[in-house]
């Protein structure tokens, strides 16, 4: 395992952070957190066409780029960083990689391509409306019908889910529970039978949508009721990504907190000058560089297929979730009353902070998950 | 404190309440009823709407008025902060004028303290008071003033010597809002309310009057004000709740609950409602995970102990005693509930914490929680002011050593603001 990024990925990293400071500045993310698509076309357009982004981990024969997790966590870190409001992370971390873990030969080559071109956007829906981040929680049913199979039941917390093209949806066989008789399938967005409706989110940055599935015709992805491993599989791979993603939110708060602390005069001299506060930031930049290395590593150990990657999963998305929100809090704290405020940026990131803490499973869960994994 | 037995107030205030009580009366011609009774304000001291009673005392009159359900005097915001600072530094003058009308609630008050440049550091004010002619003269700006869009009157900090040093350079007035030199803007929280604003002067008048204390005095009665809303952060007041008891009283409370009150909705959400939490619990089933279970423990030791330790500051204060430590420790440890409460609303709810509006549990009151308790760590004096107060003025421990505090004032670095 190596400790270190390589100069192509510093690189790498370098320009992502350019091309983010320049179509994600605070002000778009305030335009577009308004909207109910919630981004904006022309910048997908070109992450996707310029820059490649939705191909980064797809392999070259599916169009991709061949990149691993590794190069996946720069992204994440810098969109988190930049609070990018775009259909990232539902279509190219989430649904993209429940293909590329569930989905034959065949379908890879049908279905990648567009998604890793960014002309297609999918969604991954599988969490329901009883907040399960796990397979247990599945009931929505999928029963033969014809030559496919018909969908009945309703998601939720689903990320773009409203936006989507293309739904990929986990489902179970009736009568069955647990890991048995799930199936992975997709629909395509306008399906017949499916209502999506946009949910009130305290993050408005990333939407999220309940979907509605009424006699839904949809195609099998992937091998009949053994969508469990490769499920299971995409939910590590995910929280490594979103743990990613966490840590450059927590930083771009810390590096604001601290430039506010040095330029903020009371009592006659800067904020930052008090030995409490300077305390506060040793310790935010104690939190925030150990859930870096904790994303880092779980980033790596995904990227090598290390056996350990779903306990590091869990270890990372739990440190990353713990150390954004205490940050996220004292930044606010940090920033006195005009902290408090709509128009300060603070709060952008202590909401994003909020429901990443709860995305995919909160730290009390991941740590349970930790220990289990451990077979502690 | 009254020589009267805790029996004797809790009979006469149930036979004063059973007589007069009556809600087809008007709010206001209540509340007057109430303030010539002294049951109204049963605290306050007996020249002014009062009855001299202590806390405790006050607290049987209260159970009184719930009992039967009436209306009570206003309460909420900062006119208890100006009722306070009136009694104990106001004129007859002052107390004549606007003590009646902070009870009936027909006066709003703000509190017109912190600046774009000194918040913490509060003796740092530049807002400028002038004496031209009989009269003062008000121009600068004042930020983050609850409750000025719809006030009446304002408690005003303001520097009328530039040349002595910071604290010594201050007055305190009391200033009509509703004038031409002062403009409100409202600001927006994080949260999505507005409760707070921005105010600025703009040759705004004050009658010479309307100075509260001696010149120069302005810390002093400004430290009043403050001490008494720090007590009042230690989480035993009660939030006003509409009543959905029909009659004219009942009615015209819960209008002015809607609409006076409609901004610090989420008042009671940033202190973390610690009340909902078990009830929370059992009904999402969260009760059976013991890793809840014991954030939620850890949560109610935590506020328990938190009220009785303001408790017994109370009762230490009404016993003539030094209010010792418990009187400083409310806000801060109040700060902490708030964020405890926060972290275990979050465990409880789930994946619906994500959730805001109509969309999330209780019609978005737990996501209130989650994104208005940062405000109680700042409102008031922040958490780091409140460890200062506690290790300097409580534990008696060496100061920070301070250069702005002897210098001139106008000589002292400060903030470049627009
Ligand atoms: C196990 C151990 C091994 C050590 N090994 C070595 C060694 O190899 N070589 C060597 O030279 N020394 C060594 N030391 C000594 C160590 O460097 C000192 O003990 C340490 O610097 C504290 O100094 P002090 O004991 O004078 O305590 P003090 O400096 O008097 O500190 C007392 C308390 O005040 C606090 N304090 C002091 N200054 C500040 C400040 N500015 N802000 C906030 N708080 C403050 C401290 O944190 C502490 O809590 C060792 C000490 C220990 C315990
Ligand atoms: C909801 C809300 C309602 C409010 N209502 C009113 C109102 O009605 N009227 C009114 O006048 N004000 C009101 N305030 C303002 C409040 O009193 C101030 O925000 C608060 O005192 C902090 O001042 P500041 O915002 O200027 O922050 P600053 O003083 O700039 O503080 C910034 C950071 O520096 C820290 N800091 C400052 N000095 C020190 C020090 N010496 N040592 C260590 N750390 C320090 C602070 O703790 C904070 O973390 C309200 C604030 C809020 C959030």
């Amino acid at each position: 395992m190596k400790f270190s990024f390589s100069e192509e990925q510093e690189e790498f990293r370098v320009f992502l952070r350019r091309f983010l400071e320049d179509k994600s500045p605070t002000t778009e993310v305030r335009r577009l957190m308004e909207t109910d698509e919630g981004y904006d076309e022309a910048v997908w357009k070109q992450l996707s066409t310029d820059l490649g982004l939705p191909a980064v981990h797809v392999p070259e024969e599916y169009g991709g780029q061949g990149f691993g997790f590794g190069e996946l966590g720069i992204v994440l870190e810098e969109m988190g960083r930049a609070l990018l409001c775009a259909p990232y992370f539902s279509s190219a971390v989430l649904a993209t990689t429940a293909i590329l873990n569930a989905a034959s030969e065949e379908e890879k080559r049908t279905l990648l391509p567009p998604l890793a071109a960014g002309e297609t956007r999918a969604a991954l829906a599988f969490t329901e409306e009883n907040g399960l981040w796990d397979n247990s929680g599945v009931e929505l049913t999928a029963t033969a019908s014809g030559d496919g199979y018909q969908l009945d039941g309703v998601k939720s917390y689903v990320l773009d889910g409203h936006t989507a093209d293309l739904i990929v949806v986990l489902a179970r066989q009736p009568g069955t529970t647990g890991d048995d008789g799930l199936s992975l399938f997709t629909v395509s967005g306008d399906a017949e039978g499916l209502s999506r409706r946009l949910l009130k989110t305290t993050d408005p940055t990333r939407k999220q949508a309940r979907l509605a599935f009424k006699s839904v015709q949809a195609e099998l992805l992937g091998e009949e009721g053994r969508a469990a491993a490769p499920m299971a599989l995409t939910l590590d791979q995910a929280a490594i990504c979103l743990a990613n993603e966490m840590v450059g939110g927590a930083e771009r708060l810390r590096e604001s907190a601290l430039e506010y602390s040095m330029l903020r005069v009371q009592f006659g001299r800067a904020i930052g000058s008090f030995q409490t506060m300077k305390h506060k930031f040793a310790d935010m930049l104690l939190e925030v560089e150990l859930a870096k290395s904790a994303a880092y590593y779980a980033a790596a150990a995904a990227a090598e297929g290390d056996e350990d990657m779903p306990a590091l999963a869990s270890l990372a998305k739990a440190g990353a979730s713990d150390a954004y929100m205490q940050t996220a809090i004292k930044t606010v704290q940090t920033h006195g009353g005009i902290g408090f405020t709509w128009d300060n940026d603070t709060h952008l990131w202590f909401k994003r902070a909020k429901s990443s803490e709860v995305f995919l499973g909160d730290p009390s869960y991941h740590r349970e998950q930790l220990m289990q994994r451990w077979d502690v | 404190m009254s020589e009267m037995t805790d029996d004797t107030i809790r009979a006469e205030a149930r036979a004063w309440l059973e007589e007069n009580w009556n809600t087809d009366l008007g709010l206001v011609e209540w509340r007057g009823k109430l303030i010539e009774s002294g049951w109204g304000a049963p605290t306050w001291p007996t020249a002014w709407y009062g009855k001299g009673f202590s806390d405790a005392q006050g607290r049987i009159v209260e159970e009184e008025f719930e009992r039967i359900g009436a209306v009570s005097v206003a309460r909420t915001g900062i006119r208890n902060l100006a009722a306070a600072t009136i009694l104990a530094h106001g004129t007859n003058l002052h107390k004549e004028k606007f003590l009646r009308r902070i009870l009936t609630g027909e006066d709003t008050w703000c509190q017109l303290f912190s600046e774009p440049g000194s918040g913490s550091d509060l003796a740092g004010a530049t807002t400028r008071a002038d004496k031209k002619g009989n009269k003062w003269i008000v121009n600068g700006q004042k930020v983050w003033t609850t409750s000025a869009h719809h006030a009446q009157y304002g408690l005003l900090l303001a520097r009328t010597d530039w040349d002595l040093p910071k604290h010594k350079g201050l007055s305190y007035f009391i200033i009509d809002i509703e004038q031409p030199g002062v403009e409100v803007v409202p600001l927006r929280q994080m949260n999505g309310h507005a409760s707070f604003n921005q105010v600025f002067f703009t040759d705004a008048e004050i009658e010479p009057e309307f100075q509260v204390s001696e010149l120069g005095d302005g810390w002093s009665v400004a430290t009043t004000t403050l001490m008494h809303e720090r007590r009042g952060a230690d989480g035993l007041r009660r939030w006003q709740k509409a009543s959905d008891r029909t009659g004219r009283c009942y009615t015209e409370e819960a209008e002015e609950i809607a609409h006076q009150l409609e901004p610090y909705k989420w008042y009671p959400q940033r202190a973390g409602r610690v009340d909902l939490v078990i009830d929370r619990a059992k009904e999402t089933g969260k009760n059976t995970d013991p890793s809840v279970r014991q954030e939620i423990a850890k949560l109610m030791i935590m506020a328990k102990s938190a009220e009785w330790t303001a408790r017994r500051a109370r009762a230490a204060q009404e016993q003539g005693q030094p209010q010792g430590p418990g009187g400083s420790i409310g806000k801060l440890t109040s700060s902490n509930v708030a964020k405890q409460a926060a972290h275990v609303h979050t465990m409880i709810t789930g994946a619906d914490a994500m959730l805001t509006g109509e969309d999330s549990p209780m019609e978005g009151v737990i996501a209130e929680i989650l994104v208005s308790f940062p405000a109680t760590s700042i409102a008031g004096g922040t958490d780091e002011i409140q460890r200062n107060i506690i290790s300097e003025r409580v534990l008696k421990m060496p100061k920070e050593p301070r250069t702005d505090t002897s210098m001139p004032f106008r000589e002292v670095p400060r903030n470049v603001v627009s």
